[in-house]
């Protein structure tokens, strides 16, 4: 027994205030292939606290917006937004639903997938299709360095979150497709948490997008400074290991790897991270990656196109003033 | 304040190998740890059992050589160590998982609030967390980095760590929360420890003793299934390290950057 594979695309397009995560409208742009291949058709749904906020989303080739609304919703809220989403689930019966893997994607699809009792696939790398039109999703594991094909073969809607940069953002178009508000029943006894307060941090970076990233480990001892300004030299932007970002030294939104974001520029410089398979992950699809440790024996170099062995201080200073002369 | 965690034992990520003819996962040759994140939640739970008063129980779903490690807890301070362990449980994916752990915590008497890792390392989805919560209709916090009383006993407040900040919010109970790595500083891994260990009793319950209902468990209550296992391949780097002076370094890396197409000259 297979599950049926025409009954349409879903994609959740994720917002942070009135923008759209671009992870969302990536998924927009592989849902429409995977939909036209299917024979079906792709519906994007929003959900928040106002209505009128998904018609940019028509931008992306959809053929259905869908617009959840209501006040409770205007911030996330897991039990709620899985109440809302489940019910038009159950009603429409998609054959897919795909999410962003951004915390809160990870945090509503574990839950709408046991509300929907079906298969969730986990911030995968890729898709394909089997020969039976399911949807294959690989899945990274063991710290990024092995990853499985998990398919959902019988039960609806296929569900699966993917990973930020994995599919290209595609380019806004003429809008298509129609919009549809549904205002869902509920009321406060359906949340099950409330926001006190958001601490925002910092700037907001996409790595994904950045050609030339100057990633800092442990081995800076926290200065960031002169790596910011060898990444403005360059044109690029200044990345970090875990440990770097969790000692606070840069903004969370830099952290490169499992955790952080899979990068994808021309040159990675990586000064003073240890080459762990959590972070190699976010940098093995460079052009390019060079790397400076003081450690021969370190991983890092097994990933590196050139290797400096040595303290990274004075390599950056006098890369510094190789780039200014 | 009745908390459960769960912890799961995991492999060292580095020494699982794919065996590549069969397509499956050579683990023997991999030694088990707890998994990282496990280790803060368990220190989430104890520090505000030790604020709010309660029983911390730890519970765990795998093979019976899992229980040495749970032994870990009791020796730290939980109260009780439950193994689920049985045949029928095998070959779970995160519905399965999380509908075994979630019957479970019922079976043991229920719990206020659960805490789990943010990640295992090596299934790695995430997704165990907020899928209990959904199994025992409670609410949930994933990726948090603090607990504090809430303003009744009815919450909890929890800061969660989001991509563009911290989130802090008010929690209903009972409550699923998922603790992120390095979230605090775990009161061990001291292995002076284990003397005391050994004597904890860890209370293994099968199939038999769990109850629940058979379509969701294990194999059969998994709806996903693995078609297929690789190795991510490395890319093909050209790997040349040099030993040389800092100013020769840096003629390399712009040399390097000149042929990415990055300087103009
Ligand atoms: C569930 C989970 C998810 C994770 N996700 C991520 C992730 O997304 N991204 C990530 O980065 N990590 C992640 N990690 C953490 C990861 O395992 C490593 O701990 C981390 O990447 C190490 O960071 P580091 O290389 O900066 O530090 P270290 O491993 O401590 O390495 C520091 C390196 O700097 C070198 N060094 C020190 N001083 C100097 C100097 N003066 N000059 C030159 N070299 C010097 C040392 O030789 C050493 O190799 C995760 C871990 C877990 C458990
Ligand atoms: C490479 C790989 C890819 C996989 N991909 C998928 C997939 O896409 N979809 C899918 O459904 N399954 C997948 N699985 C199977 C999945 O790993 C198992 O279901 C596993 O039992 C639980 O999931 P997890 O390890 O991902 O846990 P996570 O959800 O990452 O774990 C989070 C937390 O839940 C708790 N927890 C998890 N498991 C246990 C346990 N056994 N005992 C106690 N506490 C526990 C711990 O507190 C842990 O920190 C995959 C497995 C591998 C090896």
């Amino acid at each position: 027994m297979t599950g049926a594979n025409d009954g349409g695309c879903w994609v959740y397009a994720e917002r942070q205030g009135d923008s759209f995560l671009s992870v969302s409208l990536e998924l927009l742009g592989k849902a429409r292939e995977l939909a036209d291949r299917l024979g079906g058709e792709l519906t994007a749904l929003t959900v928040g606290g106002n209505s009128g906020a998904g018609a940019p989303l028509r931008r992306y080739g959809p053929d259905h917006v869908l617009e959840l609304t209501h006040p409770l919703l205007a911030t996330y809220d897991a039990k709620a937004y899985a109440t809302a989403i489940g019910a038009e689930l159950s009603k429409s019966k998609p054959s897919a639903l795909l999410l962003g893997a951004t915390r809160n994607g990870q945090d509503l699809a574990g839950r709408l997938a046991v509300r929907m009792r079906t298969g969730l696939t986990a911030h995968v790398t890729g898709i394909e299709l089997d020969d039976r039109q399911n949807l294959v999703g690989w899945v990274p594991g063991f710290g990024g360095g092995i990853e499985a094909g998990v398919s959902c073969p019988v039960r609806r809607p296929q569900m699966v979150t993917v990973r930020p940069g994995v599919f290209p953002l595609p380019e806004g178009r003429t809008p298509t497709g129609d919009v549809r508000e549904v205002v869902p029943e509920l009321s406060e006894k359906d949340l099950g948490s409330r926001r006190v307060s958001f601490e925002v941090k910092g700037s907001s970076v996409d790595l994904t997008r950045a050609g030339v990233i100057v990633v800092g480990g442990r081995g800076t001892g926290g200065d960031f400074t002169r790596l910011e300004k060898l990444a403005r030299l360059l044109g690029g932007e200044v990345g970090a290991t875990r440990i770097a970002t969790d000692a606070g030294w840069v903004e969370r939104d830099r952290m490169i790897g499992q955790t952080g974001v899979i990068t994808h520029p021309k040159l990675v410089l990586v000064l003073g991270a240890s080459g762990a398979v959590q972070f190699t992950v976010g940098i093995d699809r460079a052009s390019t990656v060079v790397a400076v440790n003081r450690d021969p024996s370190a991983p890092i170099f097994d990933h590196a196109d050139l290797g400096i062995v040595g303290d990274l201080g004075p390599v950056v200073d006098s890369l510094l003033r190789a780039l200014e002369a | 304040m009745r908390i459960v965690v769960c912890l799961k034992v995991v492999p060292r990520p580095e020494e699982v190998k794919v065996n590549l003819e069969s397509k499956t996962l050579d683990r023997a040759g991999a030694r088990s740890v707890l998994n990282p994140a496990d280790v803060n939640a368990l220190e989430t739970a104890l520090a505000f059992r030790d604020t709010v008063g309660g029983k911390v129980t730890v519970l765990s779903m795998g093979p019976p050589q899992f229980e040495p490690y749970l032994r870990v807890a009791p020796a730290v301070g939980a109260d009780e160590a439950v193994l689920l362990s049985d045949r029928a449980f095998g070959g779970a994916d995160t519905l399965a998982t999380s509908y075994t752990l979630a019957t479970a915590i019922g079976k043991i008497g229920g719990a206020d609030l659960i805490v789990c890792g943010e990640e295992s390392s090596d299934g790695g989805t995430s997704q165990v967390p907020p899928s209990i919560a959904e199994w025992l209709d409670a609410s949930q916090a994933t990726y948090v980095e603090r607990i504090v009383s809430g303003k009744s006993a009815a919450t909890v407040l929890a800061t969660r760590v989001l991509e563009n900040g911290k989130e802090t919010v008010e929690l209903d109970l009972p409550a699923v929360v998922s603790v992120v790595v390095g979230a605090n500083e775990p009161r061990f891994i001291d292995y002076d420890r284990w003397a005391f260990a050994q004597s904890a009793s860890v209370k293994v319950l099968d199939f038999a003793a769990l109850g629940g209902d058979p379509q969701y468990l294990g194999l059969k209550g998994s709806p996903t299934t693995v078609a297929g296992l690789r190795e991510v391949r490395k890319p093909g780097r050209r790997r040349e390290v040099l030993t040389v002076t800092a100013d020769d370094a840096a003629a390399r890396i712009k040399a390097e950057i000149e042929r990415a197409g990055l300087v103009r000259n």
